[in-house]
């Protein structure tokens, strides 16, 4: 019987400081057996425990796409006791990474339509997943077109900024990056929340058009209805939730939201879905 | 089905002689109320109880567990890396164990051996164990179990249902576990099995006409999820509780653990323990943010789950057995009878 809370040993090999706070680094690992890799065959929108022998687990999406590989990449917000010792790791040091655990965006029933991606500040590591997956060459025929709203307070707070600018220069993706304010004279995207945003420059929802959200609780109550005047139906747009989790897999009890374990039976649930589950997260 | 008769002389020697090959555990009092424990050599099961005031469930899902061993000394060449702890899985029988406390982890097992995972810990603890249930003669006066799905000669989840029955008991063999243990206890008088079961049946009606408590399931299958969640009583059922966490402690359906880490100088374990909805920082973010920040909230989930969404999830009845523990020992007098009545007979 394997045993699905023993972690994969992996190496830290790069840390990336992403934002002016300082608050969110990335992570890319290797694992310390090339097999192990193998084995974590994953889609984009899925997440992992990322594991620190005695200090803990955390759960986090996993921002490299299924197309990057030899590595995992993981993007880090620095709240507690896991994620503040993981900030003062060093490349070298080993630790644990348990998964791919979750569900994933529904890649089999965007195949074919437009696919609008909304995100606000740190939630957009499993959205860069997701685009640099639509982007590779073997899957972008696979999709009509892509739209990209995402938003920071401060262009110094967004995350993966080469990749964003590398983004704005393609013209097989329409980006639409903003920030909450700047004073910066060389800033040269859109300024205002994402759900003005989204309201200016997203394309009108109809079947063939599906939107992915991931953000902030104030962004998503904001961008919902914004949504909903564009004509957006309620199994045409994607959520993925947070939760607590300790085992990800459905066992231990706390990430439920009704019948549904947001580690199992999601994160990765339709806005249709979240309307007939009890609203308590 | 074998029925095998154990003279209550023969009861000492036969443990005993199944000793050899199975670790024993039963009833044993402690101060005033009976815990199951391991028996040491020569130690009998004390059958001399109603039940137990702690569930069995310990016996297969310790309160604490070891996962996985490491070390932190960089030195060492595997440092950081978690390695598997050798468990001891050989056979164990549980004697006396009550026909509702053996169908709870039937309950459990729905939640800890599914198509995608099984947990190997509990499932390699359960499946060590062969489970001697204790027909109940004398339910107590909270005992629910005959509207609750289980009874109190109920054999679903057992390997064998003792009897009692003046001086001998009256074994029925359910599976082929059963069979071992017997064989092992040298246990091998066959009484007549039609003839075994008039007074059986006989003894268990009079158990089932003594338990005069119930509740009522049948519409919480077809009740709107949402809705139940919103009733307006959840307040009212809440009020009183002060988050103790004894109901989930007791319950022999409940499994919530919680993933902790502990080092001691340079080598550590990755440990679960038991948890409990009951407790805030069970759903509390690392953000701030707590999905079930208050008492009724919690005490919402307790009862959603065990009468809602374990139905909805598995079709395949309540997360409960009828065992009454947590009316018991509720220090404030909440009574998931009441709070089933409620659930089921509301309507907006």
């Amino acid at each position: 019987m394997q045993n699905p809370y023993l972690p994969y040993p992996v190496r830290i090999e790069e840390i990336i400081t992403e934002t002016e706070d300082k608050n969110l680094k990335t992570f890319k690992l290797v694992f310390l057996n090339p097999d192990d890799e193998k084995k974590f065959n994953y889609s984009a929108g899925q997440f992992a425990e990322l594991s620190i022998a005695g200090k803990g687990e955390i759960p986090i999406g996993i921002a490299s796409s299924p197309t990057e590989k030899g590595f995992l990449m993981f993007t880090v917000n620095k709240v507690g006791l896991v994620t503040s010792h993981l900030h003062n790791m060093k490349v070298g040091d080993v630790m644990g990474v348990r998964g791919p655990l979750g569900n994933w965006y529904p890649w089999d029933i965007m195949e074919g339509k437009h696919v609008v991606i909304i995100g606000g500040g740190f939630a957009f590591t499993t959205l860069r997943s997701s685009i640099i997956y639509m982007l590779d060459p073997t899957n972008r025929a696979k999709f009509k077109d892509i739209h990209v709203v995402y938003g920071a307070r401060t262009p110094g707070m967004l995350l993966y900024r080469d990749e964003l600018a590398e983004w704005e220069k393609r013209d097989d993706i329409h980006m639409h990056i903003t920030v909450d304010a700047t004073d910066d004279p060389d800033w040269k995207y859109n300024i205002g929340f994402v759900p003005t945003i989204t309201d200016q420059k997203a394309p009108p929802g109809n079947v063939e058009t599906y939107a992915i959200v991931c953000g902030p609780p104030i962004m998503i109550k904001f961008t919902q209805p914004v949504l909903d005047k564009l004509d957006y139906a309620h199994d045409h747009i994607i959520m993925s939730l947070e939760m607590r989790m300790k085992c990800g897999i459905g066992f231990c009890g706390r990430c439920n939201i009704g019948k549904e374990f947001v580690c199992k039976d999601g994160p990765v649930f339709t806005l249709d879905q979240l309307n007939h589950m009890p609203k308590e997260y | 089905m074998k029925v095998i008769k154990i003279d209550k002389n023969d009861w000492t020697e036969g443990l005993e002689r199944s000793s050899k090959t199975f670790r024993l555990f039963g009833p044993a009092k402690q101060d005033e109320f009976h815990i199951f424990k391991e028996l040491g050599k020569g130690e009998l099961p004390d059958l001399n109880l109603q039940n137990t005031r702690l569930s069995p469930r310990s016996v297969v899902y310790p309160q604490s567990e070891k996962m996985f061993k490491f070390t932190i000394d960089e030195n060492q060449e595997d440092h950081h890396i978690l390695k598997e702890i050798q468990k001891d899985d050989s056979p164990r029988a549980i004697i006396g164990i009550r026909p509702c406390d053996a169908k709870a982890f039937l309950l459990v097992k729905r939640n800890f051996d599914t198509p995608e995972y099984q947990d190997p810990y509990w499932i390699k603890s359960y499946q060590a164990a062969t489970l001697v249930g204790y027909a109940c003669n004398f339910p107590c006066s909270t005992c629910f179990c005959t509207t609750a799905g289980c009874g109190p000669f109920h054999e679903e989840g057992l390997d064998i249902l003792l009897v009692d029955v003046d001086n001998y008991y009256l074994a029925k063999t359910i599976t082929e576990k059963g069979e071992r243990l017997l064989a092992a206890a040298g246990w091998d008088t066959e009484a007549d099995a039609d003839a075994a079961s008039d007074p059986i049946k006989t003894m268990q009606r009079a158990a089932e006409e003594k338990i005069i408590a119930w509740v009522t399931t049948d519409k919480l299958k077809d009740k709107d999820t949402t809705t139940l969640f919103d009733a307006s009583f959840w307040e009212d059922v809440a009020f009183a509780c002060i988050n103790c966490g004894t109901c989930t402690y007791v319950c022999p359906t409940c499994w919530c653990f919680d993933i902790q880490d502990e080092t001691h100088g340079l080598s550590g374990i990755r440990m679960r323990n038991w948890d409990s909805c009951m407790y805030p920082l069970f759903t509390f973010h690392g953000s701030g943010h707590n999905p079930r920040d208050t008492k009724t909230q919690r005490v919402r989930q307790r009862f959603m789950h065990k009468l809602k969404y374990y139905v909805d999830k598995y079709d395949n009845g309540i997360q409960c057995v009828g065992c009454g523990r947590c009316i018991r020992l509720c220090p404030v007098n909440i009574d998931i009878r009441k709070v089933c009545g409620l659930m089921n007979s509301f309507e907006l």
